[in-house]
């Protein structure tokens, strides 16, 4: 990194006190337009859609994506997650995880540069910084000039929308925990919890201050992907580069210079690829640990290439090897497909299907049996044992189970319970405690092995085959 | 080591002083290695430390609002300090406490349900029992705290009343259910086996089986009986009904605490039993023995009546 320390001024050489801290130079980046910033902007409008939409959206008389702690139920649309379902953000963590590391394999950085939330606020929050101060140079003027009444005003305008965006983003945030519709009529009668309040704020001032004020920070020192994503490259992961060989040596020229007669390369140095920089490099210097993908110094230098009558892609997506071996595309892309990135993508897709089908095959009846432990000395003179257990009854559907409970695996087994079948209300769990008797002569002493086969019914729906659990359990002979 | 060794105010003083000196030393610590002395014009390119003869540590900054982040993390140690205990026994201005916020969440908790537990306090126990949310806020408080020794399904075990049987130890109206709950219940048989002997003890064991309508030795159960009228009338009556005011059991009924059978009954007789229900009604409150009440009660009167 380049002038890293403040100096004091100082005009001998005599030794004097020098900060070890940087003092951040604020970046302006310029903006940008082309094939990769729509792509951004897709992104940007495709991710924010879903955040804030969602939580709008209604599902069999209930919020569609409601995160519902208090009562540790995950909903989503027609699915509703149990705790005892953990398994599942399990996978969702590891098809995260394993995506990150295929499309970091491929293509470098494409989620920081176009998906990662830092990324798309920032955009956002540029997008309304440029519409109030203006491009680049105008923002810098400003920020440089004395405050006046203009600066004022601006500057005013700006924090109010950010600050309008981060509240509603807060307030998004915390509609995927407590109702929405419930939340936004108790912010606007100011009656919000104070756990609400406390989210709505704190979620708003992250967004407000990661977006607006901290911005390429966040991704320099203290997101740790951006560290270990060095380890996930490989010669042939498509990365931003600077064609050094055909660049090389820069310098300006005028269009109708015969620039090549001069001895010089295709970089007119125009400085366009480190203005429009989100984080301030410069990548003609190579591949840099700041570098977030963005490709917004493609996108900016293909205007510059095309104006000058240049081939485009001076800058581009290219892999370490190809710029060695000067690679065609069809040896790019073939050379994309090898066995790390094939057996990355076939483990991904494993997950995935595996995943699905679980899910799909989901039983919505969850069962625990739990055995007294007191009771087995019960009449220890009669000729039936007895044993008593609770049967834990989770109906994890949203509609209303009418439960039929039947033991078997010893000769003259019986189940004694309340009347049958059980009612148990949608989306809740019941305790049934039933009693099991069994001949002593029909099983050994001690624990004999018997099942317990649950059946549950949709009362509205009578034609339908019941739902079928069996549950493993031990009856005890004393 | 005593305990007053860790009761004493020195050691609090200890934990005190270790506390506060630590806080300076980091405050201090920071604002020492902000900066650097070097020559005008030269930069810091490393630290000056040196490990295993050339791994060196390089300047590589951060920006300034991070050191203030190690400030501000300073300030909030002794702010929380001041607030919440921590610095040795100095309980903080807040005078928070584990103890104090349980209570306080109990409290909260009696508020919410308060209005639940007032409207089935005002109803009856054969009403509740016949009262299916009654029922099923009482059956969750029975497997809290009462299947532990009485079973998931109120049938009890050895030693442990069947509670859906209409046979009552102490009574069966719903008052005295509630009664028992509350106060709890000891009931007593004194071993017999040093006044009667072996023999003897057999003897009225064959009679109690002759009363229940079990199979018996004639001869031994008429040498029983007459024992049993001179020892256990008592407490069992004459005609071996028992006495629901001092808990004893009716012998004619062939319902069983601790067994029927012969040597159950020699055991019982012999080495005694001591039977013991808690006391629930400081614990619970009277509300949530109200509702447990009418659970009991539901066994044996699922309709309430």
């Amino acid at each position: 990194m380049d002038a890293p320390v403040k100096l004091h001024r100082a005009t001998t050489t005599e030794p004097v006190e020098q900060t070890l801290y940087e003092i951040r130079q604020k970046i302006y980046p310029r903006a940008v337009t082309g094939m990769f910033a729509t792509w951004r902007w897709a992104f940007v409008l495709l991710t924010q859609l879903v955040f804030y939409g969602s939580p709008w959206l209604t599902w069999n008389g209930r919020q569609a994506v409601l995160f519902d702690l208090a009562a540790r139920k995950f909903y989503i649309f027609g699915l509703v997650f149990w705790p005892q379902d953990i398994v599942y953000l399990t996978v969702l963590l590891i098809v995260c995880a394993y995506s990150l590391i295929l499309f970091t394999a491929v293509a470098g950085r494409l989620w920081c540069g176009f998906a990662c939330p830092q990324t798309v606020y920032t955009e956002i929050f540029m997008w309304i910084e440029r519409k109030v101060e203006g491009e680049r140079l105008a923002r810098m003027k400003l920020d440089k000039g004395r405050l006046s009444a203009r600066k004022f005003a601006l500057k005013a305008v700006k924090h109010g929308l950010w600050i309008a965006l981060a509240l509603w983003t807060g307030f998004t945030f915390v509609g995927y925990f407590t109702p929405i519709k419930t939340l936004g009529h108790e912010v606007l009668t100011l009656s919000t919890g104070p756990w609400e309040s406390f989210w709505i704020l704190f979620y708003g001032f992250a967004t407000y201050g990661n977006a607006g004020w901290m911005r390429e920070q966040v991704c320099k020192y203290m997101c740790p992907y951006a560290r270990f994503q060095g380890v996930m490259f490989d010669p042939d992961t498509l990365i931003i580069t600077y064609d050094r060989e055909r660049g090389e040596p820069r310098g300006s020229r005028s269009k109708s210079d015969d620039y090549k007669a001069k001895g010089l390369g295709d970089c007119v140095d125009c400085g366009i690829c480190v203005q429009v920089c989100p984080t301030g490099i410069d990548i003609r210097k190579g591949l840099q640990y700041e570098c977030i993908g963005c490709t917004a110094c493609i996108d900016g230098c293909d205007h510059v290439m095309e104006k000058m009558g240049y081939p485009k892609g001076l800058i581009r997506y290219s892999t370490e090897n190809a710029l060695k071996g000067h690679y065609s595309t069809e040896r790019i892309v073939k050379r994309v497909l090898r066995p790390r990135v094939l057996i990355y993508t076939a483990i991904l897709w494993t997950i995935i299907v595996t995943a699905l089908i679980t899910l799909y095959q989901r039983v919505p009846l969850k069962v625990d049996v739990i055995r007294d432990r007191g009771s087995v000395m019960r009449d220890a003179d009669d000729e039936e044992a007895q044993n008593v257990y609770r049967l834990q009854i989770m109906n994890t559907q949203e509609v209303a189970r009418d439960v039929r409970i039947s033991v078997s695996g010893l000769d003259g087994v019986e189940l004694k319970s309340e009347a049958q079948p059980i009612r148990v209300a949608p989306a809740s769990s019941r305790v049934v405690p039933v009693r099991v008797e069994a001949p002593r002569r029909s099983g050994q002493k001690g624990s004999n092995r018997i099942q317990f086969t649950i059946e549950a019914a949709d009362p509205a729906k009578s034609d339908q085959p019941p739902i079928k659990v069996v549950e493993k359990a031990s009856f005890v002979i004393p | 080591m005593s305990v007053s060794e860790f009761t004493s105010g020195f050691w609090s003083g200890y934990i005190a002083i270790i506390t506060v000196v630590s806080i300076l030393a980091c405050g201090i610590l920071l604002w020492k290695l902000t900066t650097k002395r070097l020559p005008a014009g030269q930069k810091v390119g490393v630290m000056g430390h040196v490990w295993d003869e050339n791994l060196e540590e390089y300047n590589n900054p951060l920006p300034r609002w991070w050191l203030w982040l190690f400030y501000i993390t300073l300030v909030f140690g002794v702010i929380y300090l001041l607030l919440y205990p921590g610095l040795g026994s100095f309980p903080g201005l807040l005078k928070w406490s584990s103890h104090g916020q349980y209570e306080q969440e109990m409290t909260k908790a009696k508020e919410k349900y308060a209005p639940i537990y007032a409207k089935y306090a005002a109803m009856s126990i054969p009403e509740l029992a016949a009262d299916p949310q009654a029922r099923e806020m009482g059956q969750r408080l029975f497997l809290n705290y009462c299947a532990q020794c009485h079973a998931s399904d109120g049938r009890g075990g050895k030693g442990f009343p069947n509670l859906t049987d209409k046979d009552w130890l102490y009574g069966g109206d719903p008052e005295t259910i509630a009664a028992s709950v509350t106060n709890g219940r000891s009931g007593m048989m004194p071993p017999w086996a040093k006044a009667l002997g072996d023999e003897g003890v057999k003897d009225v064991a064959n009679y109690v089986l002759q009363v229940s309508g079990r199979t018996f030795d004639s001869l031994r159960a008429a040498h029983g009986k007459e024992l049993y009228q001179q020892n256990c009338v008592a407490c069992h009556g004459p005609d071996g009904k028992g006495n629901p005011a001092l808990g004893a059991p009716n012998l004619t009924d062939d319902i069983w605490l601790y067994g029927g059978g012969q040597t159950s009954l020699i055991e019982t007789i012999g080495k005694g039993r001591n039977g013991v229900m808690p006391a629930w009604g400081e614990f619970l409150g009277p509300e949530k023995v109200h509702l447990l009440a009418a659970y009991v009660y539901g066994f044996s009167h699922p309709d309430g009546k």
